[in-house]
């Protein structure tokens, strides 16, 4: 249970509180500006770009981030690797963060957020991609949440609500799959509408296959990253079981992210070659596209083949850094380096210091809530009174 | 290379594509032999 007076016997001027609690400062600031002077007054969108930094990074880059919550739950209950058990719950807690953020993120970047229910109450687009990525995205981050609730129900000593969940693990990890295949595909889909408007190697048919892909290398490269970090500062959390576990999930993850790149290396060769954009290669974009496709995707899938292989966990948790990064890229260069290539540099878009500086905002509001659940909710140690399988 | 009808497009690049289909079918099977092939020894 939450113990305020253990709270309260800490110092709060810790070096991470004292930065967090700077840039939550100024994101409160720029919510009050963006609320009271609406759009105009805090971001450099345009008509010509009206997709920027919020929905590139907050959007784009947190729903493939927080694909590790439908990767891991898949592995481990619906193909049955349980030596991975460990690693579901603060898989499903990045997720659930991850999501929860995105849709405040959602609530900054459109004009009048609090139409953001109309799809569901009012109307239904039911033939617009938009709709599907809504629909699907309010439904998984249901339940992501229901499936963290065993987490937050032993925390609080809920025992039958949490046996009940429990008992849906299942039917959740099934409705999770779908859900994360739906939109993460059509967040991609989304680009479809605008074939003159991304430059033709980022564009091509095939980009719902692309985004869905990727997201599962983010979603792998993400639960070694993440995992990599909580296991340096908070190793005390961890129990045994946790620890042992460790190891096995860098290099099972590690292995699954070497060969889901090499898929997807093969699969945007397949791309250009279907339209025939070799051509574009020797262009200025061309280099920046080899730079994406080979430093960025054939690199980490050698360096984690090498991982695996020299059983070099060091080498394999720098390479999961380095494809998170490498997703962050290439969402930027679908929503914002190649969109709009064809407009002279004075109408291209560059986010404002506030877009910024909100992003920032809300990667911390995400960093305190997991450094809060994880440190007081049984994520990375099972609760003494629950020693039973689950989720 | 220069096309005139849609059909000169397709037989090109489907033609490429699938040369490579083959190719990545081929290449995945290696790359999985050559990623696992170390579990296998530990098994041994």
């Amino acid at each position: 249970m939450f113990k305020l007076k253990e709270v309260l016997n800490r110092s709060l001027l810790t070096p991470f509180n004292i930065i967090a609690g700077i840039i939550i400062l100024i994101g409160l600031i720029i919510t009050a500006l963006r609320f009271s002077g609406g759009l105009a007054a805090v971001t450099n969108l345009s008509d010509y770009n009206p997709w920027g930094l919020w929905i590139g990074f907050d959007l784009l880059c947190g729903v493939a981030l927080a694909a590790g919550g439908y990767v891991t739950s898949a592995a481990v209950y619906i193909f049955g690797i349980k030596k991975y058990h460990s690693a579901v719950r603060p898989a499903i807690l990045t997720g659930f963060l991850g999501y929860s953020l995105v849709v405040l993120a959602l609530s900054y970047d459109v004009g009048r957020p609090w139409r953001l229910p109309y799809p569901f109450v009012v109307q239904a687009g039911t033939t617009s991609v938009l709709f599907e990525v809504g629909a699907c995205v309010l439904l998984y981050l249901v339940v992501l949440f229901i499936e963290f609730t065993p987490a937050a129900s032993e925390w609080l000593g809920l025992k039958r609500a949490r046996n009940l969940v429990v008992r849906l693990t299942m039917v959740l990890t099934i409705l999770g799959v779908i859900l994360s295949t739906l939109h993460q595909s059509s967040l991609g889909a989304l680009f479809l509408i605008a074939p003159s408007k991304l430059h033709p190697l980022w564009y091509s048919q095939y980009i719902p296959v692309f985004f869905f892909i990727s997201s599962i290398i983010a979603g792998l490269s993400m639960v070694i990253f993440e995992g990599s970090l909580t296991h340096r500062y908070f190793a005390e959390k961890m129990d045994e079981t946790h620890l042992r576990e460790k190891e096995d999930v860098v290099f099972g993850f590690g292995k699954a992210a070497s060969f889901v790149l090499a898929a997807y290396f093969a699969v945007k060769v397949f791309g250009i070659t279907m339209d025939d954009n070799w051509h574009y290669l020797s262009t200025g974009y061309g280099a920046w596209f080899l730079v994406e496709m080979l430093g960025f995707v054939a690199l980490p899938c050698l360096l984690y083949s090498l991982g695996v292989r020299e059983r070099n966990i060091k080498l394999i948790k720098w390479t999961a850094a380095w494809t998170v990064l490498g997703i962050v890229v290439n969402r930027f260069n679908v929503c914002l380096v190649a969109f709009n290539w064809h407009l002279p540099s004075s109408e291209r878009y560059f986010p404002s210091w506030m877009e910024i500086g909100l992003s920032l905002f809300i990667v911390t509001v995400g960093v305190a809530a997991f450094k809060f659940i994880v440190t007081y909710m049984p994520i990375l140690y099972e609760h003494p009174g629950y020693k039973t399988p689950h989720p | 290379m220069e096309f005139f009808t849609l059909q000169d497009f397709y037989t090109y690049t489907k033609g490429i594509a699938y040369i490579l289909i083959v190719v990545t079918l081929i290449g995945m099977a290696g790359f999985w032999l050559y990623l696992t092939d170390q579990d296998n020894d530990d098994r041994e």
